[in-house]
């Protein structure tokens, strides 16, 4: 902020409250010529207006929030590029990047500044962390399955509702649309310990290529039949049966058997599970466009040990 | 009374009677929309699965509604009603005066067509599109020069305190409006921001907490000045009271936007500013209801027998008890658990039904027998069941939504032993389930006790046999 808009913040709002003051001391001192009680002596429309003293209680109020303004704006960030004599801050406010958040939160963690949110920061991290540090000494199998940490998968199922259910529902059994039902012990890029903690670290990104310009329409209605009849499901066989040679194609990610790749995380085809709709017309509209999945990455978000706890929490759903 | 003795000049009273006609209407489709958004929030299914009939469309049909439709209608009758009275003259021109009912009419269901058509600029109070917006600032200025055309012509000698609180309201809305909503369009019914981010954001609550601070309270203080020494045949309280209330009000009121802002990505320094003058605002709009309430010293009696003087001081209590919770809630520690809950609507609410919906009522019921030559209500009776209806119904809505706010405020803040939040946020919506239905409940009194005020306007206006006659007969009579 340049020296400019300082000044002329500071100039317009201690102007608007001096200006309170003074008017508030006129009015107190009764200059209008009139008796105090008396009326002012016009009249409009039959209302008189009485020249009456301000009350008491009101003006002392008055003087109270002024004194009280000033001193709010000498302590802290008001008036300007004036930082106030408390050097608070709400945040980190000129960061511009994650990088430098990160580094900026470091620094005044280290130096002690006071800067509310990073001092919120530090307060949890050094109330908090020990907790979750000793249940990441546990492997994940264990936490998810031994009674004895049955507290561990209680904060892991709070963790979850607060940072997964958007997505995976309350009662983590997804939605239709993407979101894997997580209870089911169907899994996409693997369900071990170590897997779900990759997942959950890292994130994943899911692509399912668009086929209308390799197949036609008629292609993508042959590969459907053939696609469900993987899954059991009553078909139209002389459309299947084509479907079965088109099908090459798919086998690169899903499998000459159709049951998936969790290196890729190509899903299984056989299961009747069906992350986007198993209906004609929603597999229909998964070969012809395509599909994006993505599952976000939360190391940035909740750190390893916290990762840790929500992972067996999910381990433990389909591994009773 | 005494003002039938006197010669009064030729007022317009035409203009006068279309506002206040509209008031009511208005004011019954307004509260009646967000009576159904109330039970909306506790029964989704109410939306019948249609677009138009969407929370998210119609809750800015509502606001749009009752403040600028309701209240509007209300400000331009008693304004248009008030500065005749205490200038004792004309109004400045009659044409511009029907150009502003219609072209505010027009306003009004432009809105109610494109809003629910999901036309929006999505600025919150300001939705209306660029080519509305254009017809608001026309009307405005139409309005402005007749208010103050009318105060030069003026035949008294000083300006009355009613009209200075009419008269900054009118002047600092054309500020905002056009500050706030300068845009580019892209067609005749898209238009985009010229601000962008935070600079945005500053804006937006700039102009929605001035459209508080100017529109609903200025206006309103102006009215207030107005009606209750009239219906309480007392004089006003302190001169100097309105002198140092005013200028203080209006200097400060126009700082306290930032609040709206608390812990965003608005600069600390902008934060502290609004918290600070929102604070001292408080006794400056103290200011008004002692002048207002003091006002009826020496009176109070009149209050057993006159339901409509209730309705004015009744309405002065809730105008001080939401300037008192206003400043509190913009101290950025008890906003920190206020923000973003229930208790947020209860504080408006408390200022738009208890305060500016209940003077407006009180001054319409004023104003109809006068502007229709009738000698008082059809129904004075069904004026005190107005009253308790709207006491009531005011009272079960904010108490539900304090209870609502302040429960959801605790939840979202409760933590674990081990640093995790206690409840997820569709928890904290169960919890607020019971307070929905009891809201909607205290919404159902105030319809109710609007649709008994336009019974009783209707059955007034009809017995009258001047009906529509301007009162040029009056006065030379």
């Amino acid at each position: 902020m340049t020296t400019f808009w300082t000044i002329w913040i500071s100039v317009i709002t201690l102007g608007s409250i001096a200006g309170s003051y003074y008017l508030l001391r006129w009015a107190l001192s009764n200059k209008t010529g009139v008796k105090e009680g008396e009326s002012m002596g016009h009249e409009y429309d039959g209302i008189i207006e009485i020249n009456n003293q301000l009350p008491r209680w009101w003006t002392i109020m008055f003087y109270i929030t002024i004194v009280w303004g000033l001193a709010y704006l000498a302590l802290y960030p008001g008036l300007g590029a004036y930082k106030g004599l408390l050097g608070w801050q709400s945040s980190n406010q000129t960061i511009l990047s994650l990088e430098e958040s990160e580094a900026a939160l470091k620094a005044s963690i280290e130096s002690g500044a006071l800067i509310q949110y990073d001092r919120e920061i530090k307060f949890a991290n050094e109330k908090f962390d020990p907790i979750f540090a000793e249940y990441a000494k546990v492997d994940v199998e264990t936490l998810a399955t031994n009674p004895e940490h049955k507290e561990a998968l209680k904060v892991g199922q709070r963790l979850f509702i607060q940072n997964c259910a958007q997505c995976h529902g309350s009662d983590a059994r997804g939605q239709n649309g993407g979101f894997p039902n997580l209870t089911d012990n169907d899994w996409l890029y693997g369900g071990s310990g170590a897997k779900i903690v990759e997942t959950l670290q890292r994130g994943r990104n899911a692509v399912m290529p668009a086929w209308i310009d390799a197949f036609g329409e008629e292609g993508i209605k042959e590969v459907v039949e053939y696609t469900l009849s993987l899954s059991g499901r009553q078909v139209n066989q002389a459309l299947a049966s084509k479907g079965k040679t088109r099908f090459m194609a798919c086998a690169a990610c899903h499998g000459m058997d159709g049951k998936g790749n969790q290196m890729m995380g190509a899903p299984n085809l056989t299961d009747n599970i069906w992350l986007y709709g198993g209906s004609k017309r929603a597999v229909t509209e998964t070969l012809t466009y395509g599909r994006n999945g993505v599952m976000p990455a939360f190391n940035k978000t909740l750190g390893d040990d916290k990762i840790h706890v929500v992972a067996s929490y999910i381990y433990s759903l389909s591994n009773k | 009374m005494s003002e039938t003795t006197q010669v009064q000049p030729n007022y317009n009273y035409k203009v006068v009677r279309q506002f206040t006609v509209m008031t009511v209407i208005w004011g019954i489709i307004g509260m009646s929309i967000g009576l159904l958004l109330a039970i909306q929030l506790f029964a989704p299914a109410l939306n019948f699965d249609t677009p138009w009939l969407t929370y998210s469309r119609l809750r800015p049909l509502h606001t749009n509604a009752v403040i600028f439709a309701f209240g509007g209608c209300a400000l331009f009758a008693t304004s248009y009603y008030v500065v005749q009275r205490t200038s004792q003259v004309r109004l400045f021109s009659d044409k511009l005066a029907a150009f502003t009912f219609w072209g505010w009419q027009a306003v009004i269901v432009s809105a109610v067509v494109t809003l629910p058509l999901g036309l929006t600029s999505s600025k919150e109070y300001a939705e209306l599109e660029w080519p509305i917006d254009i017809l608001i600032t026309l009307v405005w200025v139409a309005y402005i020069i007749n208010f103050f055309g009318t105060l030069i012509v003026r035949k008294t000698s000083h300006i009355y305190v009613a009209n200075w609180f009419f008269g900054a309201f009118m002047l600092t809305v054309a500020v905002l409006h056009i500050g706030n909503s300068m845009a580019i369009p892209v067609s005749f019914f898209k238009s985009y921001s010229i601000y962008a981010g935070a600079v945005d954001a500053m804006m937006q609550w700039w102009y929605g907490h001035n459209a508080v601070g100017f529109f609903l309270t200025a206006g309103f203080l102006g009215m207030m000045y107005y009606f209750v020494p009239k219906q309480a045949g007392r004089p006003v309280y302190s001169y100097r009271l309105s002198i140092i209330h005013f200028w203080a009000l209006i200097s400060l009121y126009i700082w306290a936007g930032p609040h709206h802002l608390h812990y965003t990505a608005l600069p600390d320094w902008t934060q502290s500013l609004g918290m600070v003058m929102s604070i001292i605002l408080f006794v400056p709009s103290w200011g008004g209801m002692i002048n207002g309430i003091m006002t009826l010293s020496g009176a109070w009696h009149k209050l057993r027998t006159d339901p409509v003087l209730r309705f004015l001081i009744v309405s002065l209590s809730f105008y001080g008890m939401s300037t008192f919770e206003g400043p509190m809630m913009a101290i950025k520690t008890v906003n920190a658990l206020s923000h973003y809950t229930d208790w947020t609507i209860g504080h408006v609410h408390s200022g738009a039904l208890g305060w500016v919906a209940m003077v407006s009522i009180g001054s319409v019921y004023h104003l109809i027998p006068i502007l229709f030559g009738v000698p008082k209500m059809h129904s004075t009776a069904l004026v005190n069941v107005h009253f308790w209806l709207a006491t009531i119904g005011v009272v079960l809505y904010i108490v539900a939504m304090w209870m609502s706010g302040v429960l959801q405020g605790l939840m979202w803040r409760a933590v674990n032993a081990d640093g995790t939040l206690t409840y997820s946020f569709v928890e904290s919506l169960e919890a607020s389930k019971p307070f929905y239905v009891l809201r909607a409940i205290g919404g159902v009194f105030v319809v109710v006790g609007m649709l008994i005020m336009a019974y009783n306007c209707y059955k007034t206006i009809r017995g009258s046999k001047a009906q529509l006659v301007d009162n040029s007969a009056v006065a030379t009579a």
